[in-house]
Formats: C-alpha cells, structure tokens, sequence
C-alpha cells in the first residue's frame, strides 16, 4: 500500500455562468484592482488515499470525484496525487 | 382509499412537519421516515421535504442522495408511485438521478424568501392531473439560496419536447418575464418532471400554501391532486 494526497480542484463549467465570480469581478476595480477579468470561484478538496499503485489510487479518487465530490451536470475537476 | 404519505427526515429538513401538517390537513394519512430507513411498506406517496439536509455540506442535497432511504425511493420511484422533493428535496432528487439537471446558486447571490408566481405547464403528472388547467397561474412562496435551474441545452430541448416541465416562473398575467424569475432558472423551471412523469421536483413551496391561516391555498391544488390521482375511477 502506498500512501497518496490528493487534490482535487472543483470549478463551474466553462460555459456555465459564475455568479460568484462575476460578483468578485465587479468588486475588484471599486477596491483598486484594474486590469482583472475572467474571474471564477471554485474548490480544493483535499484527501489522502491509500492504494496499491498510483494508478488505483487515481482511479479511486477520480471515481469519487465523478460521484459525489463534483457534480458533472455542473462542475468539472482536475484531480493531482503526490505520494506521501 | 386513504393514501398514506411518508415524509422523509434527513438530519437538517425543517420543512417535513409543514409537509405532514398539510397532508394531514387534506386527510391523508402521514408517517415520518427517517433517512437510516429503508422499509417504505405502505406508503403511497413520497415526500422528500424542504430544509438543509447534512447542511447543504459540499453541494445541497449532495450527500442526503447517498443516505440510505434513497435507495428505497429510487425503487418506489421506478414502481411508478408519486415523489415530489420540494426545496432541499428537489435538490436531493437531481444529486440522486432521479431528476436531470442540478440547482445553482441563486442569480442573484441572495436567499429568496417571497411570494411568487408559477404558471401551469402540463396537466399530465399526478402533481397537476387534478383541478388545474394549463396555463393557471398559482401563488406559491419560495425560500432558497439554491434554486438556479441548469440543465445543458440538449436536456431542455427534451424536457421540452416531451413536456416534462411542470411549472415555470412567471408574472400575474402568466408572462415569463425576466423580472419575475427569482433565481435565474433556465427556461424559467420551477418544476420539473422525471420520463415517466411520477417524480416531481419544485423550489416553491406548495406545503406552505395550504392552510389559509398562513397565506394562500394554491398549494392545496398540487399536494390534493397527489391524492386524486391515487383514486381508482369511478365505475
């Protein structure tokens, strides 16, 4: 068994609006921040996995992720493992 | 026949009693299940009630689809017996599959609590068959933070094409304008139906429309054409 951190970093669709981040976009300039667009808020997850390989330690939390930690209707993930 | 109602309890619903008050106002028999059961023996209609349940943690509704009453709501669902998830219970049904779509954060970014109005969109689903016509305006109050409707372009068409959206938010006059769609739900869905038409997902609140003391009755005409629509016909 290997012992793995993962990241998993949750964001809204590309082509579904964001709320969120246009909220914060128009709040930057009011505060001093020009030049910002393409604001977006997402999340991090954070787990540690063990496994037997790096492989099925992919598969088990990407599998996770498509399940229940994102909602594909809606968001996509990007996942990263780093052996601990 | 006197249908029975079983309300689900997640750890985090507060809408359930206001769900049982109004069944039983209707004359409905009601038993709450809690989300560890599983036996669903007897009951005839399933609620799935408003609130946050497990506290809305990671997405609503996200981790109530996994809990253990939902398998059994799922089969309930497939054996063509009635679920309406309203608020919160809507929320769970999309997370759980039985609903295409999911709901977002409101347009807006506020909570909305207020009065509305949703227009009638298909008398057929045991949710509308009884007392209303097509196009009927309904006074109904909303209460969520999360009622943005999303489906891609491919699901609205079918939802459409097959006329599974139940209601849609709309203005006194029954118009669909911008103004008066609180959360910015595509296509203006305040409900939606399941293929086979047995499984209902609203963000109003028809529970809460029931008894005149608090506010309005067109709710009434939702949770009672539940129950006609359990009736067997007349000979």
């Amino acid at each position: 068994m290997t012992r793995f951190a993962a990241q998993i970093n949750v964001m809204p669709r590309a082509e579904i609006s964001d709320p969120q981040g246009q909220t914060v976009e128009r709040t930057l300039p009011s505060i001093g921040f020009a030049g910002i667009s393409g604001v977006r808020v997402g999340k991090r997850i954070t787990l540690i996995v063990d496994a037997a390989d790096e492989e099925s330690a992919r598969s088990i939390v990407a599998s996770a992720s498509e399940k229940i930690l994102a909602n594909p209707v809606i968001e996509d993930y990007e996942l990263e493992l780093t052996p601990l | 026949m006197k249908p029975t109602v079983g309300v689900v309890v997640f750890p985090g619903s507060n809408c359930d009693r206001d769900a049982n008050y109004s069944f039983d106002y209707l004359g409905a028999g009601t038993r709450f299940i809690w989300h560890l059961e599983t036996d669903l023996e007897g009951i005839d209609i399933i609620v799935l009630p408003g609130g946050f349940a497990y506290g809305d943690y990671l997405r609503t509704g996200a981790m109530a689809a996994y809990s253990p009453v939902m398998n059994s709501v799922k089969e309930f669902a497939a054996s063509g017996k009635p679920v309406i998830g309203i608020c919160n219970g809507f929320q769970v049904l999309c997370e759980a599959g039985l609903l295409p779509g999911a709901l977002r954060r409101n347009s807006g970014l506020k909570f909305r609590c207020m009065p509305v109005k949703i227009r009638v969109e298909t008398l057929d689903s045991p949710f509308t068959m009884g007392g209303m016509w097509p196009g009927q305006v309904l006074n109904v109050p909303i209460a969520h933070f999360d009622g943005s409707y999303y489906a891609d372009d491919e699901t609205l068409e079918e939802l459409i094409a097959s006329r599974r959206i139940a209601f849609r938010y709309c203005d006194a006059g029954g118009e669909l304008t911008d103004e008066a769609n609180p959360n910015g739900s595509r296509q203006h869905i305040a409900g939606v139906l399941n293929e086979q038409r047995n499984v209902l997902g609203m963000m109003p609140h028809p529970e809460r429309a029931v008894d005149p003391a608090v506010g309005g009755t067109d709710g009434r005409l939702i949770l009672a054409s539940i129950l006609y629509s359990l009736q067997p016909a007349e000979s």
